[in-house]
Parts: structure tokens; C-alpha cells; sequence
């Protein structure tokens, strides 16, 4: 069981020292905001941003079954992923609902990081359990063990790159310039196991803003000495402390779906428009292939993304109108702050996306324009 | 900056300046503070009738909503224009530029004073 009381990051005091201002997030207290929101937003887009992730849940599936067992218990052909890459994939339930969205990293034959939502890290274990039985592999709980924090924007790369002391783990050459040549070639979705100052660190080009940039996992203690050697090596370059306001509408811009807004146990991938992930040609079975193979699993409604004019914002749980029906309902809204402009997504019956929109904004009518999705993608 | 000494609170985090039978209104810094960066606020119209205690405009922030209620009785007499291009200013500068409307008023309310409003948000 986790303990009920929210749990606070091991960088808690760096950040209450940056005068960060605090919320509770899946059960643990994590920096909301430092600055203010809309100065971080725009950090990450032009410079670059630093975020404690602390709160992600780390879960090691291993043993000789290992992959086989992923394969059985997510939507992704895990087996097929090579070691050094990962693999963002969902846990279903047998309903072909999203139990939670997953980044998965292969670090060995035999081994997988699942990395999980804070708020679902309890559900993910449990199903992982149930459903690597009968397959030699084994379920561990790190998040306890692993922390997490992320460097995101267009100089993420050129920050990481300052620091001294790394090297590539488990590598003939352990010199800092074959530490840097490997993360300059390092390409998206891909990771190496690190070591800084001798402790292992996991460098992953992977993120949550729609910006190049790196995840680093390691041990809690680890956390407050790396987070301050980047902020004191990025500052001069821009980079700045981001809380989980500006995560949240950097994500949301990027068109990436949140758990409990976009995904939810009773939406299907192809609803929230991850389709792309149901890979019919996938060898094994898993729960929920026939839910999700099926042809109601499209769903009546679908997600897809609003903008509208002025500065108003559609938020989560306002009503979507065409004429006087209701046709839907926003579930992730803001004043897009590097658009200017009101961006919402929201699930929508399908003959009514091509009708003209309105959000119920708190009793007053906004038009609304059905957009694609990402609102926002960075320039190649 | 106005003399914080010098205004009157509610506590729903607004604040009052009175100069003759004009009570200039807007929110505290602790409300700022609390609604992150202020991006969008509507104002009541100039010559609405408004009542203390009635909810009379909002403030948008990136994460929230916060409703703006009226401290006083009166008419509006002027709306600060400035925080439609730039609702920034809230953030910035709370108790002065920041400032929302102005009200005629027929009397002042009894509202907090700043030790007592201190005492509600916990500053020291």
C-alpha cells in the first residue's frame, strides 16, 4: 500500500528555497510553480526547462520472461523493443479502456523499466502482478529507489553537456568526451545508462513538453547535487526551475494526453487518438486485444483538439455545443501561451465534429473551431 | 503602490480604497499569488449597479478561475481598460496599476483592516 499522507520529493527543500509554491499531485507535495507559469512555459519553448518528476512511479519487470510478459500485458510489442530504447504504450483493461499510459525503457535482455503515473503507481504494480503469472518474471516497486527530474527545450542538450563527471556505464571508453559524443547521437526514444561522479544515472531523450530534451533517472539522494550543478551550469543559457502548471500547458500545446483527462479506464486508444498504437500484426495476446480489435472499440466519441479566439479559456468539464445539444465535454483547456489563443481538447460525438462548435464557458457561449492535434509542434 | 496601512479587505481576498464617496476596488497579492499568472479578467460594465457580496467579474489564470466579488454598494464609474491587453499588471502590481474598478458609493462598508486581514491569510 502506498502511505496515504503526501509524500515530498527529495528535492523538496531545493525547491522550497527557489520559492517554489507547492501542490499535491498523485499523492505526493510537488512544485506547482517558481517564477510564475507563463515564464517557465516560455523557458522550455526558447531555452529550457527543469522539472522534478520525483513523484513518476519505477517499476523493473525482469527475469528470462520478462518480454513476453509485457507483451501479454500491455497494448506495445515490447519484445521487439531493443535494449536502449523505450516505447510509450498503455496498460488496458479487458474492456479496452486505458488503465495508464507507460513509457517503457529496455535496459537489458531480460529487464524493462515501466514508468508509470504518480496516482496509478498501486493499479500498474497490481496488474503487472496478476498478469506476469505463469511467466518467469518478476514485478519490483522501485519508486522508492529511483527518482526522477528533466531537462526540456531547445538547449536541453548543450546544458547536459556541461556537466562534468559523466560517462557511459559499462563502456571501454569512460571518458567525458565519449559521454558527450554518445548523448550528441543519442536520438529520440532512446537512452544510456550513465554514471556521474561514479553513482548510475539513466539519460533518456524523452519528455512530456513537446521540446527536445532529457530524463535522468537515479537514486533520491543523487537528485539535490545534479539538480543543482544543472541549474548553476544552465541558468546563464536560460534555463529555469518548471512546476508542474507549466508541465502541464507545455503537454497540453503538444497535444499529449494526461491521465484522468484525456485517458481514462473507459476510453479506448483509438478515442483518444493513439490508434497507432493497436498493432494488429502483434504476435502474442494481450488484455483487452479483442476489446480494442473490435469495431466499437473507435467509440462514439472522439478526442479532438478546439481553438477559439480571444483569451478565454474552455476548461475540463465544460460542455461542448453544437446548436443547443450537447455534444460533448472539454478535458484539458488553456489560453495557449505561445499561441495567444484558447486551445482545448475535448471528446466530441463523432457526427458532430464536423458541425459548427461552441464551449459552454460558464454560462456564455465561446466558437470554438475543431483543429488537428499537436496545437503546437517545434520546428524540425 | 497604495499604502497597504491604508486599505480596507474582504475575505474573499479583495481590497478597498475609499477617496471621498469613490471606492476604488481589486484583489490582494496573497490572491494574485494564489491564482498564478493572471491572463484574462471581466470586469462589470461602467454605470452598473452592483451589490457588496455579489459576484461581478472573474479572473482567469492559466490553472483556474477565481470570481471577483464586490466588496461594495454603488455604481461603477470606471473599469481599468489597461488589463485587457495587459492582465498581467494584476500580478505585478496588485494594489496599484493592477487596480479593477471604481465605485460610487453611497457608504462604506465595515471591512478588515490589514492586521486582520494578515491574520486570515496566516502572513506574519
Amino acid at each position: 500500500m502506498t502511505d496515504p499522507s503526501p509524500r515530498r520529493s527529495p528535492l523538496h527543500d531545493v525547491h522550497a528555497a527557489a520559492g517554489a509554491a507547492f501542490t499535491e499531485f498523485g499523492g505526493w507535495t510537488m512544485p506547482l510553480r517558481y517564477s510564475g507559469d507563463l515564464a517557465e512555459h516560455a523557458a522550455v519553448r526558447r531555452a529550457a526547462g527543469l522539472f522534478d518528476l520525483s513523484h513518476m512511479a519505477e517499476i523493473l519487470v525482469l527475469g528470462p520472461g520478462a518480454a513476453d510478459a509485457l507483451d501479454a500485458a500491455l497494448l506495445g510489442e515490447l519484445s521487439t523493443v531493443a535494449v536502449g530504447r523505450a516505447k510509450y504504450t498503455l496498460l488496458l483493461n479487458g474492456e479496452g479502456g486505458v488503465v495508464d499510459d507507460l513509457v517503457v525503457y529496455r535496459t537489458g535482455e531480460d529487464r524493462y523499466l515501466v514508468v508509470a503515473n504518480a496516482a496509478n503507481r498501486d493499479v500498474v504494480v497490481d496488474r503487472l502482478r496478476d498478469r506476469v503469472v505463469g511467466f518467469d518474471a518478476a514485478v519490483q516497486d522501485e519508486t522508492d529507489e529511483v527518482g526522477l527530474i528533466a531537462i526540456q527545450g531547445p538547449r536541453a542538450e548543450e546544458i547536459l553537456l556541461e556537466v562534468p563527471a559523466f560517462a557511459v556505464a559499462d563502456d571501454a571508453d569512460p571518458t567525458e568526451q565519449h559521454f558527450r559524443e554518445s548523448i550528441a547521437a543519442l536520438r529520440g526514444y532512446r537512452f544510456l545508462r550513465a554514471l556521474w561522479d561514479g553513482h548510475p544515472v539513466l539519460v533518456a531523450r524523452t519528455g512530456y513538453t513537446g521540446e527536445d530534451g532529457f530524463e535522468l533517472y537515479a537514486a533520491p539522494e543523487l537528485l539535490p547535487r545534479l539538480w543543482t550543478v544543472l541549474m548553476d551550469l544552465g541558468r546563464g543559457a536560460g534555463l529555469v526551475p518548471a512546476g508542474l502548471a507549466a508541465r502541464d500547458t507545455l503537454r497540453l500545446e503538444a497535444g499529449m494526453p494526461l491521465y484522468g483527462h484525456e485517458l481514462t479506464p473507459l476510453t479506448t486508444p483509438q478515442q483518444a487518438g493513439l490508434g497507432r498504437l493497436v498493432r494488429r500484426d502483434k504476435a502474442a495476446d494481450y488484455v483487452g486485444r479483442a476489446a480494442v480489435e473490435a469495431p466499437e472499440a473507435e467509440g462514439e466519441r472522439v478526442l479532438v483538439g478546439l481553438a477559439a479566439e480571444g483569451r478565454r479559456a474552455a476548461r475540463a468539464g465544460y460542455p461542448v455545443l453544437a446548436g443547443d445539444r450537447e455534444v460533448g465535454v472539454v478535458t484539458s483547456g488553456v489560453l495557449s501561451p505561445t499561441l495567444g489563443h484558447p486551445v482545448a481538447m475535448a471528446y466530441v460525438d463523432r457526427p458532430a465534429t464536423g458541425e459548427e462548435l461552441a464551449v459552454d464557458v460558464r454560462g456564455s457561449r465561446l466558437p470554438v473551431t475543431t483543429v488537428p492535434l499537436p496545437f503546437y509542434s517545434r520546428k524540425a | 503602490m497604495a499604502n497597504a496601512e491604508d486599505l480596507q479587505y474582504t475575505a474573499d481576498h479583495e481590497w478597498v480604497s475609499a477617496d471621498g464617496d469613490i471606492a476604488t476596488v481589486g484583489i490582494t497579492g496573497y490572491a494574485a499569488e494564489q491564482l498564478g499568472d493572471i491572463v484574462f479578467v471581466d470586469l462589470p460594465s461602467v454605470g452598473d449597479a452592483v451589490e457588496a457580496g455579489q459576484v461581478i467579474g472573474e479572473l482567469e489564470s492559466t490553472k483556474s478561475v477565481g470570481e471577483l466579488f464586490c466588496p461594495v454598494s454603488g455604481t461603477v464609474t470606471e473599469v481599468n481598460e489597461e488589463l485587457a491587453a495587459a492582465p498581467e499588471i494584476v500580478n505585478s502590481d496588485p494594489t496599484g496599476a493592477g487596480w479593477l474598478l471604481k465605485v460610487q458609493v453611497a457608504e462604506l462598508p465595515e471591512l478588515l483592516d490589514k492586521a486582520a486581514y494578515d491574520a486570515l491569510t496566516g502572513a506574519a
